[in-house]
């Protein structure tokens, strides 16, 4: 197609682009901008030694590490879920369609209050998981457990409206030419669902990443084994080190919007790929 | 066009009704109590107390509106503009800390007596039924095989006060010195299996989940347990030797100063002196300053030999530095609990 000039679909594009703009800005920037300017009124050495303490370290490792496992268990387990809901009619399932949303709607503290109810040695799930000799509750289990459960519902409602789309017949059309249902999946639904799914599991990873509220009561917070980043920047505001939470807090906006980039990118690639086969 | 003026007036019109009850504010009938989290229903009997005793006198009821969180996170928001009358926190350095941002003058300690501190608690062991382990004073926490629930120094300030009882006991003892208070918190510590981020979450994980042989707390922490979950459940042990946990109250001064309610918020804070408001800080399990209202509830507060705060740790600037900034001891003993 030659490239031609064109008129832009939206009325007033110069209007609409500048509201965008400074809505942005004013949502999102500015504040950002003061948690950047604010780890300003330290030197460069007392940043780099409260960024890169062995403590910050293991506990940025942790808040990273559980992200990750988290937002894969929901990749795969979100989908499964999508997929049951959207493709499945049987009784209940508006009922469970609505229970996914739960995640969203609970306030944080009360998820992980909860959780840690039930997944606590005394608690009716820990009971049962102890004699197998598995611990939940103050574990980097039970922080993977909590941030699991905060993030399932990105992943579902990313990925439902495209498996609603999604045509049946081509499923049909596969399988009568002779691929087997592993084939189908990877080569005729995955592909169109893959950017959707990219989607929910970035939301759920960033969500994970940041989270606060259902982590701390049931990971147990002891240094170096459970202790998220999230809760180190909490104990520095404790000291009124602003400076210091601040500092903590823009490396992870740093390293969080350096992962968020690169699957955006990942994505933007994907979707070239896919329109070329 | 029209349309528009019309709005606009409409603007102009809501914001000057907005401002008329600023300018108007020759008698301020609100205050704001900005308190930390075990004081809500003590604060709410406080204000109907004290609004009894104005309006007794041919005064105007006061709306005296409480906000409650973590210590720390209440100083904070002061400091950010929340604006406070008054500010009833855990401990000093929380009011220190605004105080040092210019809203409250320095020296505010000394303005009311008992070092600002109307009421004060103790840290006392709250034990399961029977006290299995037989724990009767710090030593035994610090044993292996015992574990021990107490929140988290760096994000509770009411565990600051734990921690620091716990080093004032090994400092004290006959042949005690920094190293083996260092080495007698460390101990204990080792016996810590959750650090909970706050008190009220700490009392959680050791009565409702069970977790723990023993739970460090406030003395009006662990009545308010016993008396929810029974005598038989829980039982408090006084230990030989604490600290005395000193919750100061002061008014900030440009805030008050800026709204006109200086006269108001004093007197407020003037009240919890008085016998009436002590009688109901002992109910709500706070120790009483008055002795003779601390001779009534001599069977609830045991006495017990006390730490001071300014006395034997230098202050909370002091203790602050030392055990709980970064790089402190609270977080040397977990580097080498590692």
């Amino acid at each position: 197609m030659r490239p031609r000039l064109r008129r832009h679909v939206l009325p007033g594009f110069g209007l609409s682009l500048g509201f965008t703009l400074s809505y942005v800005c004013l949502l999102i920037l500015i504040p950002l901008t003061g948690v950047v300017l604010r780890a300003r009124s330290i030197t460069w050495p007392e940043f780099v030694a409260s960024v890169t303490s062995e403590r910050a370290l293991a506990a940025f490792g942790l808040s990273l590490g559980a992200a990750v496992v988290a937002a894969v268990v929901n990749g795969v387990f979100g989908l499964l879920v999508a997929w049951v809901l959207v493709r499945y009619r049987f009784p209940g399932r508006r009922l469970i369609d609505a229970c996914v949303d739960l995640p969203f709607a609970l306030p944080t503290s009360v998820a992980g209050i909860a959780l840690t109810t039930v997944y606590s040695p005394a608690g009716w799930l820990g009971q049962q998981l102890a004699p197998l000799g598995i611990q939940v509750a103050f574990t980097r289990l039970g922080v993977i457990v909590a941030l699991t459960f905060i993030g399932l519902p990105f992943v579902v409602r990313a990925v439902q409206p495209v498996l609603e789309d999604l045509d049946r017949e081509i499923e049909d059309a596969a399988a009568s030419l002779g691929a087997t249902r592993w084939q189908t999946f990877r080569h005729v639904l995955l592909p169109s669902i893959l950017p959707a799914l990219l989607t929910g599991v970035t939301l759920a990873f960033a969500r994970a990443l940041g989270e606060y509220g259902s982590v701390v009561f049931i990971s147990g917070n002891l240094p170096f084994r459970t202790e998220v980043i999230t809760l180190l920047i909490v104990a520095r505001l404790e000291q009124f080190d602003y400076a210091g939470a601040t500092a903590m807090a823009s490396m992870m906006l740093g390293v969080s919007f350096l992962i968020l980039l690169t699957i955006n990118l990942l994505q933007a690639w994907s979707r070239r790929r896919g329109a070329l086969a | 066009m029209r349309q528009l003026r019309f709005l606009l007036l409409l603007g102009v019109g809501v914001l000057a009704a907005g401002a008329v009850p600023v300018c108007a504010q020759a008698q301020p009938t609100v205050l704001l109590n900005v308190s930390y989290d075990p004081t809500r229903e003590f604060y709410q009997e406080i204000n109907a107390a004290f609004n009894r005793g104005r309006v007794g006198k041919g005064g105007q009821p006061l709306t005296i509106n409480q906000s409650h969180g973590g210590s720390g996170m209440q100083a904070r928001s002061v400091i950010d503009g929340l604006e406070a009358d008054v500010v009833t926190l855990a401990l000093a350095y929380d009011i220190d800390a605004i105080q040092q941002r210019g809203l409250i003058a320095s020296g505010w300690q000394k303005r009311l007596p008992e070092n600002s501190t109307p009421y004060t608690s103790v840290i006392v062991f709250l034990v399961r039924k029977g006290n299995p382990k037989g724990i009767r004073d710090w030593n035994d926490l610090a044993k292996p095989g015992t574990a021990v629930i107490t929140p988290n120094p760096k994000t509770s300030g009411g565990a600051r006060w734990n921690y620091l009882a716990a080093w004032g006991f090994a400092r004290c003892r006959s042949g005690g010195s920094d190293a083996t208070a260092r080495d007698f918190v460390t101990r204990l510590f080792r016996n810590v299996p959750v650090l909970d981020s706050g008190a009220r979450a700490a009392t959680t994980t050791f009565v409702q989940r069970g977790i723990g042989d023993v739970l460090i707390a406030w003395e009006n922490e662990a009545l308010l347990a016993v008396e929810k979950i029974g005598k038989n459940q829980v039982s408090i042990v006084v230990p030989s030797m604490t600290i005395l946990a000193e919750p100061p109250v002061s008014v900030v001064d440009r805030v008050v100063d800026r709204r006109g309610s200086r006269r108001q918020a004093e007197a407020y804070l003037q009240f919890l002196y008085t016998p009436e408001a002590q009688e109901i800080a002992a109910r709500h399990h706070f120790r009483p300053r008055n002795p003779d209202v601390l001779a009534r509830y001599r069977t609830r507060f045991p006495a017990v030999r006390t730490l001071a705060i300014d006395r034997d740790f230098g202050g909370w600037a002091a203790a602050q530095k030392t055990h709980f900034d970064e790089g402190g001891i609270f977080d040397q003993i977990f580097q080498r609990g590692k």
